[in-house]
């Protein structure tokens, strides 16, 4: 019982990541028909944004100590972050500990930034091409993204820390008797994703202009024959889904160390859980990413993978050919959406 | 006259069988009037250095890339010499290999097999190299190994740790400076026993692959020799990222150490989610629950950070070694590029030394005669003590290295302590020793 519970806590855990990039990559496929390839180098964006901060806050100044000997016998060389020369050291250390939340409030205006630079400079010219060329350019976007990372950072994982109280085991069924100990900043990644995911969709519910999104995303043209601007409001949308990727990602970092290879990663599987969710549905795009989440958790247990080898491989594949055999228009698809 | 008649069909089939005849692989042939492949006829001679520039192991390859231009220039006679003023041999003169200036050719294996053997043919092939080295994946060590076999070209390896590279896949052109799986599972085994107790629960994680299976084997059968039990041996595909799933089962199993098989991105990423889970703080069957990593390597150790604090394994080679041959290198290394070596960088060096020396030796970039020159030969100063290339197999025997995860490092790259240097008697094993049966050295290819 307890090993079912901890793997369903796992899937929705990794459930809440595929959710979070699929509600972008959804909500960029319903505004502007782009089908965007690119949109999972955008969470490993938003990765690297929590790595940029750390480094800019770890920035220190060198002094010499003649008493202590580097590798070469030399006078060693002291690294002191200027935060903490600036701050003093207990309110320096502070800032660091908290520099992956803190990652957010950076990373939040960049990755709008960049969503928006990136629809204007380059998706935009696609609008009015097929599928295919949208997926091939923004394809390349991302590869050009991941090796410039790459360049900069390297390829091997950098280890990010979640704040130290954040840190350890919480037992999560102590109040049933049952022996689930759970991660905290996995338990923290959950309540983020549903508070993005809810305020996203608040957005879209209840403001004006998310209402007006709405019906552009229904009827784009009688939108635009109302006299109302709805190409600024989805570039704007844009940047919206590029942030959520990106805030997605820095809150990812302490749960895997951040790689450049990151937005492959997450892009084939996320897109996976767009077409289940059904195209540019975007309770859908929740909903698959959670249950495919969990699906391939317990695909990946050794009961599975003794029994079915491989199954941990295949599952997700596996569920959205059934799916669409049955429902081709996913979960919660829209009619005349991706149909002639 | 005769009427030639040209159908689709038939100028389709010549299509075919001429594409079939270009593509046809030359590595093979050589010019009629070469000794051997690739003979040098010029002042110089040119050596193929095969890393992985891009990939999860892009790092590891940089520090090998770095490694080959010191060894390079060192061998050309500039700078300071590093490990070939304190190598036994005093073949090497600093002018070169038998006179020829050394130059080099790279390529990037992408930690990906037909990459790197497509890499290593265009090397062979267009650079006209007379020797292929590199590689941080037994994968693409195994696979070049076998091409440059083919070609008559010897392949001195890079980072490669599975049983089969000098095992089932050993061949007569290869030769592996590098430990292997057995070796850490010999080395790692008494420490293990002397710190955790003979009464132990293991839970393996492997990468699925022949590293992977090697070490995971050797680790097992080194530990059950102890007293151990094997609990479970999950096998994880290479291209995992969270490892979370595979983690939790741990913890409702009875096991109280966790063995990662894992290297590189797979073992910063799998301690990591061992890490998250509490298990280090965790009790078993009334003991601390432990995690080993077997191979450990600086880099990686690094990128794991705070977590690989107090965790075993077992390295090739440190740069803290305190002998003349480590200090040597590691002051130019660390003078050329500002930080210690690694392993990685060690390894590729000490190859390069090793092949120019035998040339030397030899007298000649005759594969066969390198080779020669290269079986039984016994030398000391590069790092590792006394150290045997044996002729059976081309391993090189030597002292394993056990470390631990450092509590208090010093600097950034202090991350692991020395804390036994296991003999080579210890890690030494029969050519015929089940783990490494069922292969076949072969016969030397010159390439004729």
């Amino acid at each position: 019982m307890d090993a079912i519970l901890l793997q369903i806590l796992n899937g929705i855990d990794k459930g809440s990541a595929y959710a979070l990039i699929a509600l972008g990559l959804t909500l960029v496929f319903g505004t502007l028909g782009v089908v965007n390839f690119a949109h999972g180098a955008l969470f490993m964006l938003g990765a690297f944004c929590a790595v940029t901060l750390q480094k800019f806050l770890t920035l220190s100044k060198i002094t010499i100590d003649p008493t202590r000997l580097d590798f070469l016998g030399k006078p060693a060389k002291i690294k002191t972050p200027y935060v903490e020369a600036w701050f003093g050291e207990a309110a320096g250390q502070a800032i660091i500990n908290w520099s992956v939340p803190l990652a957010i409030l950076f990373a939040i205006p960049v990755m709008f930034l960049v969503g928006v630079i990136m629809e204007r400079g380059l998706i935009r010219h696609f609008y009015k091409r097929p599928h295919a060329d949208q997926i091939l350019v923004t394809f390349g976007l991302a590869i050009v993204l991941q090796e410039i990372i790459k360049a900069i950072y390297g390829a091997n994982p950098i280890q990010m820390s979640a704040p130290d109280e954040l840190q350890g085991v919480a037992n999560m069924g102590a109040a049933l008797g049952l022996k689930l100990s759970y991660p905290i900043w996995r338990i923290v990644y959950f309540c983020f994703a549903v508070v993005i995911i809810g305020s996203v969709f608040a957005f879209l519910k209840f403001t004006t202009f998310g209402m007006v999104v709405r019906a552009g995303m229904a009827d784009r043209e009688t939108v635009g024959l109302l006299g109302i601007d709805i190409d600024r409001r989805f570039t704007f949308m844009f940047g919206v889904a590029a942030a959520v990727a990106g805030v997605a990602g820095v809150m990812y970092t302490p749960i895997n160390p951040p790689n450049y290879h990151w937005g492959m990663d997450f892009l084939v599987i996320s897109f996976v859980v767009v077409v289940v969710g059904g195209m540019g549905s975007l309770g859908g795009a929740v909903l698959a990413g959670f249950m495919l989440g969990v699906l391939e958790a317990f695909a990946s247990t050794t009961w599975a993978t003794t029994t079915i080898p491989g199954i941990n491989q295949i599952v997700i594949y596996l569920v959205a050919i059934i799916i669409l055999l049955t429902l081709p228009r996913g979960l919660l698809g829209r009619k005349g959406v991706m149909e002639e | 006259m005769s009427e030639i008649k040209a159908t689709r069909r038939g100028v389709l089939k010549s299509g075919i069988v001429l594409g079939a005849g270009v593509a046809m692989p030359t590595v093979l042939t050589r010019p009629a009037a070469a000794a051997y492949m690739n003979e040098p006829t010029g002042s110089s001679v040119t050596l193929g250095f095969n890393v992985p520039q891009t990939g999860p192991y892009a790092d590891e390859g940089a520090d090998e890339l770095r490694a080959y231009k010191l060894a390079v220039e060192h061998l050309n006679g500039g700078g300071d010499g590093g490990m070939m003023n304190t190598f036994s041999s005093k073949a090497l003169k600093g002018n070169g290999i038998l006179g020829k200036k050394v130059e080099y050719v790279t390529g990037d294996t992408q930690t990906k097999s037909d990459a790197a053997r497509a890499s290593a043919k265009s090397m062979i092939e267009k650079d006209g190299v007379v020797m292929v080295t590199g590689g941080s994946s037994s994968g693409v060590a195994i696979a070049v190994q076998g091409l440059c076999q083919e070609a008559g070209i010897i392949f001195m390896a890079g980072l490669t740790h599975s049983n089969d590279t000098t095992g089932k896949d050993k061949k007569a052109n290869g030769f592996r400076h590098f430990f292997n799986g057995y070796m850490s599972g010999a080395a790692l085994a008494p420490v293990l026993e002397k710190m955790y107790g003979s009464d132990r629960r293991a839970y393996h994680l492997t990468a699925d692959y022949t590293w992977g299976w090697t070490q995971q084997e050797s680790i097992a059968k080194a530990t059950e020799g102890k007293g151990w039990t094997t609990v479970n041996n999950v096998l994880t595909p290479l291209a995992t990222t969270d490892f979370s799933s595979y983690v939790a089962p741990v913890l409702n199993s009875d096991a109280d150490v966790l063995v990662l098989n894992h290297y590189g991105g797979n073992m910063i990423n799998s301690l990591t989610s061992a890490v998250q889970f509490g298990l280090r703080d965790k009790m078993v069957n009334n003991k601390n629950f432990e995690i080993v990593v077997p191979l450990y390597s600086r880099l990686m150790a690094r990128g794991a950070g705070e977590n690989v604090k107090g965790i075993f394994g077992s390295t090739n080679w440190h740069w803290s070694l305190p002998d003349a041959g480590s200090k040597a290198f590691v002051k130019s290394f660390g003078e050329a590029y500002g930080f210690p070596p690694s392993q990685a960088a060690h390894t590729v060096y000490c190859q390069t030394l090793l092949y120019a020396d035998a040339c030397e030796r030899a007298g000649t970039f005759n594969p066969c005669g390198v080779a020669e020159a290269l079986e039984g030969f016994k030398f000391d100063g590069l790092g590792n003590g006394e150290t045997e290339y044996r002729a059976e197999d081309h391993q090189c025997f030597k002292d394993v290295l056990v470390v631990k995860g450092k509590e208090n490092p010093t600097s950034e790259f202090d991350v692991l302590e020395v804390v036994e240097v296991t003999p080579r008697a210890q890690v030494e094993y029969a050519v015929d020793h089940p783990m490494f049966a069922g292969g076949d050295l072969g016969t030397c290819n010159p390439g004729a």
